[in-house]
């Protein structure tokens, strides 16, 4: 939106800084202690000198493989399906499309609990089509194979909402005009579609792995909890939590690491603006 | 549009935190004398209620509050600081561990029902299971309980008495989960307590377990160290221990509690 003028003019009233209103700088406070307050309160709880061990447990070891075993394929399916699945919400226009959108967000808005149940009801052994496939031999429930079902089915919306908005914003004169050069659609899509997209599938990526990787009602509810086949970091801390609180905390831990580490790789480098091209 | 996006995260990241189970809300009668707040493992919910309209009707002016959770989830709560006057566990070993943290008034301590582990099935019983020895095969799906709750300790103990080594497709975080998993027919067979299966009898069947009535789960209760009418506390857990209270107790499927042979 911001015009050269903008720009100029706002440089010229830098020591005219409008500022921020005490009441903000003093509500910004209060929320910045909310969100920091417990990783400290998590930091001092700690034993420290129990952590080595407590993290090298092997139901501990068995959690965090599991986790990545499941949330990276999760993931992965979700850009698969997720971009096709957002390109043809954005552009095309169809019957049902408003409803097929909204339940495609379904899952944002539910609890886990309930995404696992109504998994149960179609891929389970008597579910819908659950019954069709144990007929071939093939029982999902209780494998790892579930497991990455139930992250892929509440994160896939993540990657859908943040593809959509960026195609929503960008518009498409770009793809357009490489159309009318005489691109094809597939070769507009990957030379011109997928770069301007980047921005919406780095956070959308982001954003889908971890909501995979904490993925823990929809789990325990479909796929079960068993130790290196369905027994997941979330689900490892949840039940640490009942005889072993201080495993859980540590447990707690390395999942908090694994978060920060994702949003760190993914923001803080150097990526192109690309935003400002469409606006 | 962006901001419609950015609003359905914000609501999303607030639904999903706020998903967790939530605890019972009492109703709080500012017109009765006095309240007390019982705090029950979850198995103890249904003989709970059932209990608090005949303790009610002797003690008219004393009103009840429960919170049911899992026995280990309670002794967080107490340890964290929740007010309660009484705490009943569905074992003893977290009722020690309330102990030993002082958390308890030891002299009031009591047992006051037992359950024993037994099998169930769907009621098509769809892999024919009628022993432990059929839910353990290979090919069945067999669920129970984590070995870090009661239930999955009993399980395994009663497993280990026969020399059986158990092979669950599912270790699960509570009995309602093992419950649910076989009433949905995910699972052929589930060990869940009898109290349970008693509750879900039309919808699953039951199988006994060699050795499970040897290893009866004592259900102690006690008053709280910090417990603030601990006349009314007492009142509460007599009339568990009375008739009337055991009478719940037995139809819901509880045995009257076992000294067992070691501790």
């Amino acid at each position: 939106m911001t015009t050269r003028e903008d720009r100029t003019r706002s440089r010229r009233r830098r020591e005219l800084a409008v500022g921020v209103p005490g009441v903000a700088v003093a509500l910004a406070l209060l929320a910045a202690t909310f969100f920091v307050l417990p990783f400290i309160a998590l930091l001092v709880d700690i034993t420290w000198s129990d952590l080595p061990d407590l993290l090298t447990s092997p139901s501990a070891l068995d959690a965090l493989a599991l986790s990545l075993r499941t949330a990276i394929p999760a993931t992965l399916i979700c850009i698969v399906l997720g971009v096709p699945l957002a390109l043809v919400l954005a552009r095309t226009n169809f019957p049902g499309r408003t409803l097929t959108r909204s339940i495609v967000l379904v899952p944002l808005v539910i609890p886990p609990v309930v995404a696992g149940i109504i998994l149960t009801e179609a891929f389970g052994r008597s579910g819908l089509l659950g019954e069709q496939l144990s007929a071939f031999g093939i029982d999902i429930a209780f494998t790892t194979a579930a497991v990455v079902m139930a992250q892929t089915f509440v994160s896939l919306p993540f990657m859908v909402t943040s593809l959509e908005s960026h195609l929503g914003s960008s518009g498409q004169h770009f793809e357009r005009m490489a159309q009318s050069l005489g691109a094809s659609k597939w070769r507009t899509f990957v030379t011109i579609t997928l770069p301007l997209l980047r921005p919406g599938l780095i956070s959308g990526t982001v954003l889908t792995f971890a909501r995979a990787l904490g993925e823990f009602g929809a789990t325990i509810t479909f796929a079960g909890s068993l130790q290196g086949t369905t027994r997941t970091m979330p689900l490892e801390i949840y039940l640490a939590r009942e005889t072993d609180p201080d495993a859980a905390v540590a447990l707690s831990l390395v999942l908090i690491l694994v978060a920060i580490a994702v949003i760190a790789v993914a923001y803080f480098r150097p990526t192109k603006n690309t935003d400002s091209v469409a606006s | 549009m962006r901001h419609r996006f950015a609003t359905l995260l914000t609501v999303t990241a607030l639904v999903l935190t706020g998903c967790s189970g939530a605890t019972g809300g009492g109703n709080a009668d500012s017109a009765r004398d006095r309240s007390l707040t019982v705090f029950a493992a979850a198995s103890l919910q249904q003989a709970f209620d059932d209990m608090s309209e005949g303790f009610t009707a002797e003690h008219p002016r004393i009103s009840i509050e429960f919170n049911y959770a899992g026995s280990s989830t309670l002794l967080q709560n107490l340890e964290s600081g929740a007010p309660a006057d009484i705490l009943a566990t569905a074992d003893e070993a977290t009722m020690e561990m309330a102990q030993q943290a002082g958390l308890i008034d030891r002299p009031t301590r009591e047992l006051f029902a037992a359950n024993t582990l037994v099998g169930i099935v769907p009621d098509d019983n769809p892999a024919n299971i009628a022993t432990l020895e059929d839910a353990n095969a290979n090919g069945v799906n067999l669920v129970v309980c984590a070995s870090q709750v009661p239930c999955g300790a009993l399980a395994q103990s009663v497993a280990d008495a026969t020399g059986t080594t158990l092979n669950p497709v599912s270790e699960e975080q509570q009995v309602s989960d093992v419950l649910g998993k076989v009433r949905s027919g995910q699972a052929d067979a589930g060990l869940v307590y009898a109290t349970d299966a008693a509750l879900a009898s039309d919808e699953v069947s039951t199988f006994e377990l060699e050795g499970a009535q040897d290893q009866p789960n004592n259900y102690p209760i006690a008053q709280t160290a910090n417990s603030s009418d601990r006349e009314a506390a007492a009142a509460f857990i007599e009339y568990v221990q009375s008739d009337a209270g055991q009478a719940v107790l037995q139809d819901l499927g509880f045995a009257a509690p076992q000294d067992p042979d070691d501790s």
